[in-house]
């Protein structure tokens, strides 16, 4: 079972990423749910999905209280808010376009910093925020295949719009960069 | 079947179409809104009937009107506005009129607020407008099972020529998980001889009245209590699970029973002898899920997203009120397996256990 939440600003396509990983994993077989984060938001207002993946069936949709394995945060709040729900030796993805570098972090668990705003912007892309995110921790976490995750990302707008979009798969490769600096370690 | 990644709310729409329903009426209202939004497109593809009501009345007795024409007609709602279609439900009972109305439960009285919450158990299953009747409530515990419950809820409302109610909740209407969708389905809408239709020169005109101002006060409690005795004989669902050498179970539906299993599994590996018998059919109550338990089970915990134990008095009648039955509530968070387990290890040291 690998629990995930994803969380950022309304608008930075947090429920987008969680999305994307349930299809994935539901495209290779997987039990996956997704469940939104939930109330009188706006644009503008903090969003998060809780998406699970799991060789067997899923009782709760909720990722446990101290049991998070991976959290991509994409701004400070999200940080703030699901950083201590994440497992000893859990991986924390940090946005450090807008997560202050000085922003202590737990000790017991692995951090990334990404600067994916910065990275959207090269790549002309500032809806792929998230996709960087996602390359970062596929290519940063055992529990995932880089590659693979790149085709399903790559198959999801497919399904949607019917057509490829090169700029999505070259935010994600840029994140999948900053990944693998970091190195693949074990689960997750 | 191909499996595609659905919301709860989106998949319960698409089943309902695939089983044949070409017309909604009703009013939005989160957390529900997803159902109007698909019927609003889906409907229009398929040839049938889509109207946002100025109201969830005439929602309701619109309905009530495609009904009596023959239409596998669907409403749905949340809260206040479920509350506002059980004048119209009562006269569908009254009529004799098959629909399916969906109710996605949110939390509180009165306004309440948009999340998740399973506070209406009462209301539906006690039936919750005015007079002498129930209705067929199903309750889904996933994507999978609101598809699934919503494409057998028309035939289930035709088989009586009775409301069938699904009780949904917030949770289980927001989740997206994947689903395998039914085959499309046509309904014949002059497939039943009682239904209204035009009149030619000669024929006897048609009229959709009250069963007992047709049948007579002599004929129709009769009639009525046969047609309930077969839905309580007939449409009794349940999952169980673990049960067979439960000492202790769980009795929790919708959202409530997806952490409930959840706590069954946690309580099994720590040597608990957890158990879990979840409703799917609010009422009729599956009595029969509770006959067929052991000797060894010493008590029931029911898990509900409600306050004051809803659920409580029907557990206490279908054990024939034996053994102890416990009560873990939360209002506006979703109950935690762990506490559930932790409440359950506790009864099972001869504690009481009450909200």
């Amino acid at each position: 079972m690998l629990e995930i939440i994803c969380s950022g600003f309304g608008g930075q396509g947090v429920l987008t990423a969680g999305l994307i990983l349930a299809d994935a994993g539901m495209e290779n077989g997987k039990y996956v749910t997704w469940y939104p984060s939930y109330g009188s938001e706006m644009r503008g207002g903090t969003a998060n999905c809780n998406v699970k993946l799991s060789d067997e069936e899923i009782a709760s949709p909720y990722c446990g209280k101290t049991s998070l394995d991976i959290l991509l945060a994409l701004n400070r709040a999200a940080a703030d808010k699901f950083e201590n729900t994440l497992r000893p030796g859990g991986l924390m993805l940090l946005n450090s376009s807008l997560v202050p570098a000085d922003r202590p972090c737990r000790q017991d668990i692995r951090v990334i910093r990404v600067p994916a705003n910065e990275i959207a912007a090269e790549e002309k892309n500032a809806q792929g925020v998230n996709l960087v995110m996602l390359g970062a921790m596929a290519a940063a976490s055992a529990a995932f295949d880089a590659e693979q995750l790149c085709r399903d990302v790559n198959h999801y707008f497919y399904k949607k719009k019917k057509k490829m979009f090169p700029q999505n798969e070259a935010c994600f490769r840029r994140g999948m960069q900053i990944g693998a600096e970091a190195g693949k370690e074990g689960e997750p | 079947m191909e499996k595609v990644l659905m919301k709860g709310n989106e998949a319960f729409a698409e089943a309902c179409i695939r089983a044949g329903c070409r017309f909604f009426s009703g009013y939005p209202i989160t957390p529900q809104t997803e159902v109007l939004e698909y019927m609003s497109w889906r409907m229009e593809q398929v040839g049938g009937q889509f109207i946002q009501t100025e109201s969830e009345l005439a929602g309701i007795n619109m309905v009530f009107g495609a009904a009596a024409a023959g239409a596998r007609a669907l409403t749905t709602s949340s809260g206040p506005g479920f509350s506002l279609k059980q004048e119209g439900i009562s006269y569908l009972c009254g009529t004799d009129l098959p629909a399916v109305i969906a109710d996605v439960m949110r939390i509180g009285s009165a306004l309440g607020e948009i999340f998740q919450g399973q506070g209406d158990y009462w209301q539906l299953t006690r039936g919750g407008g005015h007079g002498d009747y129930r209705t067929v409530v199903l309750a889904p515990a996933s994507v999978q099972e609101n598809a699934d419950l919503a494409y057998i809820a028309f035939d289930i409302a035709e088989k009586y020529r009775h409301p069938v109610i699904i009780a949904s909740d917030a949770a289980i209407g927001q989740m997206v998980e994947p689903v395998e969708l039914p085959p499309m389905r046509e309904h014949d809408i002059d497939r039943y001889d009682w239904v209204i239709r035009g009149r030619k020169p000669g024929e006897e005109q048609r009229r959709m009245k009250n069963v007992f101002y047709r049948m007579g006060a002599d004929k129709y409690p009769a009639f009525l209590l046969d047609k309930y005795r077969r839905m309580e004989e007939n449409e009794q669902r349940w999952e169980s699970l673990a049960v067979e050498d439960a000492e202790l179970v769980l009795v929790a539906y919708g959202i409530s029973s997806r952490v409930s299993k959840e706590a069954v599994k946690l309580a099994r590996s720590r040597g608990i002898p957890l158990g879990l018998i979840r409703p799917i059919s609010l009422w009729p109550f599956p009595q029969k899920a509770f006959d067929a338990l052991g000797g060894q089970v010493k008590g029931f915990l029911c898990v509900e997203m409600s306050i004051l134990g809803q659920m409580v008095d029907d557990v206490v009648l279908a054990c024939g009120n034996r053994v102890p039955v416990g009560f873990y509530g939360e209002f506006s968070q979703v109950p935690e397996p762990e506490i559930i387990v932790e409440r359950a290890a506790a009864m099972l040291n001869g504690k009481e256990v009450q909200a």
